[in-house]
């Protein structure tokens, strides 16, 4: 996994609330049997005017220009901003893959799923979250080229104009995304306590080893 | 000893290793594994040269992209061809065992689990897939997670997790008749919103969750996920027990009287704290039906569609007049007057066999109304469909004009070739009414399996309750 350590990008506001993964990549394109190449479908239904398919060119397909994602002043933005409940519904880890593949790398929301929160831990993407006041401000202040610089760290953001404003995530998730760790091999670290785990459990519930 | 609440107590007896900041290393007793979630997983194993810690705690089946119809044809899409062999050339790899499309056992897979007593009480259950939250009726910490994570358990049979909060829903009283478990959990969600779950585990409780069978309470647990929780659970009982003793995957002879006396545990203390409690009243709920885009987005079937003029925030009020224009309604118009162009009964909300009974009761010699193009019932797995075969329920389907297909997710979210056409409408079991979700374009109203069938009749939606 990529590791996040500091990032100075700018953003794209994407002003819903409740957006679900469902409409973050739409079910067709989790046929795929890959991990890579869901940027193109990224946000599907909202971005293109026609329907899409797996493994489609979408570089002929008609825009919907409307969508933000097509604006042209905000091409390159590798920060999200959005609204309460981001990345609700469905568990497919297909949509932070579509994010991250599409280029963000860092999302801003007062809050988010749970499933899809943790999901982007695992694909090098943070996901901040910040009271609905700060989001909002945020959402004033942006314009195209409207840059802000995420130190994980430091569990800061900056913005334009010098104001920090502090944000909280886990340790141990911090840890891992900060150096960009594999899960299973520091898992596999406690493969003892594992064992010690299965031999006490055995006794109580001799059923689940059979 | 203090008192602890279910999920304190299935948690505390999962945990592997605790870290500093609370976060801790949970062993997994089961994971089921389907088509969509696990290839990337597999492959993740085999580049890091791993296998599964415990192959036999694993159980696969495909279930979304099979064909409903003849199975002997294989399926058509080369795509999802290609994702349904990849499970099955996986699962022959790593040894895991794998119910595929010719076998009976087939089905959803959180139909299918419980279905074998593969899913038992007491267990900690993971899926890639967010409905997994269903297993929590049977006493179980059942949650959805995404691929990484399913590698992660193939690979170490645990999980890194953060404890969630405890959330008590106490459903009061006695729900009248007409009523099912999907109005009830409809009901909820409307009221505490598809974020108000969100970072805890809900445990029902109540006479009218009690009163339920089990399949009613998957139902609920399977939709707490759409209140924002990624576990449901409900106490065990002499239901669940019942429900439980002598399927496949159950525990046998001395294990099950060993079982038995665990899992008659498995409730919440009494004095045991929540940190948030709602209590609804049973006898207030009428049959629900979702106008909008979001589950939250529901009604009582005599109700109106809500005006967004009446919603003082903002972003709800975007929201609203967002979902009004892509479902196609207006403010103000009744439920009753909406027509419907499909029916789909099925889902893992939906698809078991007390479901079909309470559709085909509806239906029985009755005819599917004229704009009805498509009205599709799809049972939860094979088992379920012989069920109903035996007891002739296929029969009345097919001569109230619906059709019998074979198990799967089906419509639920379309991606097999059941699907909605753009702007079509459609009267639906199952979970999710988000844009898109039924086919692009598609128009989703979630109600209960004897609301959906009833507007199969009608052609639009009617108060299964007086109406016969």
């Amino acid at each position: 996994m990529q590791a996040f350590k500091k990032l100075i990008a700018t953003v794209m506001p994407l002003d819903r609330a409740n957006i679900d993964t469902d409409a973050i990549i739409p079910k067709q394109f989790l046929k795929s049997i890959r991990r890579a190449g869901f940027g193109p479908y990224l946000f599907d239904e909202w971005r293109y005017q026609d329907i899409g398919e797996p493994e489609m060119d979408c570089s002929q397909r008609p825009l919907k220009q409307e969508f933000i994602l097509n604006n042209a002043d905000y091409q390159g933005a590798e920060i999200l901003l959005t609204r309460e409940n981001f990345g609700c519904g469905s568990s497919r880890e297909h949509a932070p893959w579509a994010l991250e593949d599409y280029v963000f790398r860092a999302i801003i929301a007062p809050s988010y799923a749970d499933i899809f929160y943790n999901n982007c831990f695992k694909n090098g993407i943070l996901p901040i979250v910040l009271t609905a006041e700060q989001v909002d401000q945020l959402f004033q202040q942006v314009l195209p080229g409207y840059q802000l610089d995420i130190d994980l760290d430091a569990q800061t953001i900056t913005t334009p104009t010098g104001q920090e404003i502090a944000f909280d995530v886990d340790a141990s998730r911090k840890y891992r995304l900060f150096n960009g760790l594999d899960d299973i091999a520091l898992t596999l670290l406690q493969a003892d306590k594992i064992i010690a785990y299965e031999e006490e459990r055995v006794k109580r519930a001799p059923w689940l080893f059979v | 000893m203090s008192a602890k609440t279910l999920y304190d107590k299935l948690w505390d007896d999962h945990v592997v290793s605790t870290e500093e900041d609370g976060s801790s290393l949970i062993y997994i007793d089961r994971q089921l594994i389907h088509e969509v979630t696990s290839p990337q997983a597999f492959e993740g194993l085999r580049i890091a040269n791993r296998i599964p810690w415990r192959t036999a705690r694993n159980l696969a089946v495909a279930d979304h992209n099979v064909p409903t119809t003849d199975r002997s044809v294989g399926i058509a899409d080369p795509v999802s061809r290609l994702q349904v062999e990849t499970l099955e050339k996986n699962c022959a790899e790593f040894g895991i065992t794998e119910f595929d499309m010719s076998d009976i056992r087939q089905g959803i897979v959180h139909v299918v689990g419980p279905e074998q007593g593969a899913t038992l009480p007491g267990m900690t259950i993971v899926c890639g897939d967010s409905h997994t939250s269903t297993h929590g009726a049977s006493g179980a910490l059942a949650f959805g997670i995404g691929t990484s994570e399913v590698e992660h358990a193939l690979a170490t049979q645990c999980l890194t997790q953060k404890k969630s909060k405890n959330f008590l829903i106490k459903v009061n009283g006695y729900v009248s008749a007409g009523i099912t478990a999907k109005d009830i959990v409809l009901a909820i969600i409307g009221e505490i919103g598809t974020a108000g779950g969100t970072g805890y585990a809900i445990e029902f409780a109540g006479t009218a969750i009690t009163e339920l069978s089990m399949e009613g309470r998957m139902t609920v647990c399977n939709m707490a996920i759409e209140a924002g929780a990624r576990a449901g659970l409900i106490a065990v009982d002499d239901i669940t027990i019942d429900y439980y003793r002598d399927r496949p995957y159950a525990p046998k002879g001395e294990h099950w009287f060993m079982a038995e006396r665990l899992w008659h545990n498995l409730h919440s203390d009494p004095g045991a704290r929540f940190d948030k409690v709602v209590e609804v009243n049973a006898s207030l709920i009428k049959p629900q039906v979702t106008w909008g885009t979001s589950p939250e987005m529901v009604v009582a079937i005599d109700a109106k569609i809500p005006d967004p003029v009446d919603e003082f925030d903002l972003i709800k009020q975007q929201s609203i007049q967002n979902a009004l224009q892509y479902m196609g309604l207006e403010a103000g118009q009744a439920i009753t007057g909406i027509a419907i162009d499909k029916v789909f009964i099925g889902s893992c909300t939906n698809s078991r066999i007390e479901d079909l009974r309470a559709a085909a009761s509806v239906v029985e010699g009755k005819q599917r109304a004229n704009n009805v193009k498509l009205a599709l019932v799809v049972p939860g797995s094979g088992l379920i469909k012989q069920q109903a075969e035996q007891e002739g329920l296929d029969k009345i389907f097919i001569a109230a004009g619906f059709e019998w297909r074979e198990p799967g997710c089906s419509m639920c979210l379309a991606m097999n070739a059941d699907k909605l056409a753009a702007g079509e409408r459609c009267a639906s079991t199952s979970n999710r009414n988000f844009e898109g979700r039924q086919g692009y374009g598609g128009r989703t109203h979630l109600v209960s399996p004897a609301m959906a069938a009833a507007a199969g009749i009608a052609g639009h939606f009617v108060d299964v309750r007086d109406w016969a």
